[in-house]
């Protein structure tokens, strides 16, 4: 398996392949349409991940020792950018995950190409992968 | 060069570009963009006439005052209402609405009374009216919409009781943009001694409106959506029910003597103007409303006509599209569509239309109940000005086009 920085450097270098930001949407939808099924008795009120626009789940549980990160969103770019977040932290122990300052996000200059609403949705995900890892610690 | 070139010609935000693309602005009915003339008056107002108003008597101050109560003539002609102190000054409709929920309400409402609000209302015009319906232990009922978007006005007649105090009502929903037959309902109401408040948030843009051929009772509308400075807004209410209202707050201009022993307060408008006003951006209704009767031209309006029905016949010959507000005459609807689009997200399709140069709104529109009403998390809506191409709508169709290929992968 990658190492974190490994994970997170290849998505940077992914992200930074397209120059126009439909197209960066295009990889996004993709990566969104890539996520494997989520049970629907899964879509719960506590999964739900509070402060985006468009309803978001997420869902943990621990596999030796690693936390595993399942999700989805009703809004496909959204769950682009949740299946990026999965991608990069899930099947990793939590102290590593909790450890991490997620400024990759950064990097990739979504942040600023979200408007404030959604870029707080994007804050949100991010708040609350951290915490749970924090609290498996 | 058109008619309507040449206006959109003194609006520099529509030459602006976004992502390298020439922005298409298509979302009016949040707030519209702003002509030179707003932006010049609202500089001068800062250079040249910047005092408080009324109270002193040295040279500037008269000036700004001038400013500001000339406006308010300007908007009592616009409205065509009775006297200029029927002509109250606020931040917006919000605003004047909450006005009227708490004067109206200290005045008239009592446990047990009612108010009646219409199932299309924006929240600002729902909000108030629970919070006053809470404050005083009345009751609030709700007129309908049928599934076309239309305002169920049969069902007004068993909906009013004597016990009900006040309707309130959209003059164009901000979501469906259908036109409400305010003229109908208002004879409704009074005949049953009950008076009416429209939100013309959205009306005061598309339609003339005379506040004495519509017979309200009060009538509210923002600024910022009829291209004057944002923080700016009227309230028309008739004087008769004014003169009996309290005064909403307290402080600055609205009184007549303090005394420890009592107050004493301004008669109308200043009752209901507390506080430092607006004084830069109010004045810029004066050009906003001039603005607003150049854009009433022919041309213009039939440029708004070919809009119009170039966005009904698209929408309704596509089978993967549903449009909320589809009146059976299209003299009822303006040139405001709110949508959705088969298994696709409202949000997705308002991110990629931005990256297209787009600007449209996806969400709630503030009218979460008219969401449940129609089951939905939200739409997508795009609303037109006077100073919008048909061209724009094409490039919007075309562009919807592309984001429909892009997210179904």
């Amino acid at each position: 398996m990658k190492t974190l920085q490994e994970a997170q450097s290849e998505v940077i270098e992914d992200f930074s392949m397209y120059d126009e930001w439909l197209d960066k949407y295009e990889y996004l939808i993709d990566l969104g349409h890539r996520l494997p099924p989520f049970p629907e008795e899964l879509k719960t009120e506590d999964r739900l991940i509070k402060g985006c626009q468009s309803r978001v789940w997420l869902d943990t549980t621990l596999e030796d020792g690693n936390l595993v990160f399942r999700a989805d969103s009703d809004a496909i770019i959204t769950k682009g950018i949740i299946s990026l977040l999965v991608g990069v932290y899930s099947g990793r122990p939590a102290a590593e995950i909790a450890a991490d300052d997620f400024s990759f996000v950064d990097r990739l200059g979504l942040r600023e190409n979200l408007s404030p609403t959604r870029a707080g949705g994007l804050a949100s995900m991010i708040a609350t992968i951290r915490e749970t890892a924090r609290k498996y610690v | 060069m058109t008619q309507v070139e040449k206006i959109r010609q003194e609006f520099p935000e529509l030459g602006e570009r976004v992502y390298g693309k020439p922005l298409v602005y298509l979302d009016n009915a949040a707030t519209s963009q702003r002509p030179l003339s707003v932006i010049r008056k609202w500089t001068e107002m800062s250079e040249k006439y910047n005092a408080n108003l009324h109270r002193a008597v040295h040279r500037i101050a008269d000036l700004a005052t001038a400013e500001y109560e000339s406006t308010r003539d300007a908007v009592r002609d616009f409205l065509n209402a009775g006297s200029r102190e029927e002509i109250i000054f606020t931040s917006g409709a919000t605003a004047s609405i909450n006005l009227v929920a708490f004067s109206f309400g200290e005045a008239f409402v009592h446990a047990g009374d009612e108010i009646v609000v219409g199932e299309a209302e924006h929240h600002s015009d729902i909000v108030p009216w629970q919070m006053l319906c809470e404050r005083k232990g009345a009751v609030l009922k709700v007129l309908p919409v049928d599934e076309r978007g239309r305002l169920c006005i049969e069902r007004l007649p068993e909906l009013l009781t004597e016990r009900t105090k006040l309707l309130c009502v959209a003059h164009i929903s901000n979501v469906l943009g259908i036109v409400s037959p305010v003229k109908e309902i208002v004879n409704i109401c009074h005949s049953r001694n009950c008076a009416v408040l429209v939100d013309g948030a959205q009306g005061i843009v598309h339609e003339g409106v005379d506040v004495r051929d519509l017979g309200c009772d009060f009538y509210a509308f923002s600024g910022h959506k009829l291209y004057a400075a944002p923080g700016t807004g009227v309230l028309y209410g008739r004087r008769e029910l004014l003169d009996q209202m309290p005064p909403y707050m307290g402080g600055g201009e609205m009184i007549g003597t303090v005394r420890w022993s009592g107050t004493t307060y301004a008669p109308l408008p200043q009752k209901f103007e507390a506080g430092t006003q607006n004084i830069a951006g109010t004045p810029t209704l004066r050009p906003a409303i001039e603005m607003a009767e150049a854009m009433r031209d022919p041309a213009v309006l039939e440029n708004m006509e070919a809009i119009k029905s170039f966005m009904l016949n698209r929408l309704r010959s596509d089978k993967r599209i549903r449009l909320f507000g589809d009146p059976t005459d299209d003299k009822d609807k303006i040139p405001l569509f709110s949508f959705s689009v088969e298994h696709l997200h409202h949000e997705d399709l308002a991110l990629i239309l931005d990256k297209m140069g787009v600007a449209v709104r996806s969400g709630q529109m503030c009218a979460e109940p008219l969401m449940d009403r129609f089951g939905v998390t939200g739409m997508l809506r795009v609303s037109f000005a006077p100073y919008n191409t048909l061209q724009e709508a094409e490039y919007l169709m075309d562009s919807l086009e592309r984001a429909i290929k892009m997210l179904e992968g």
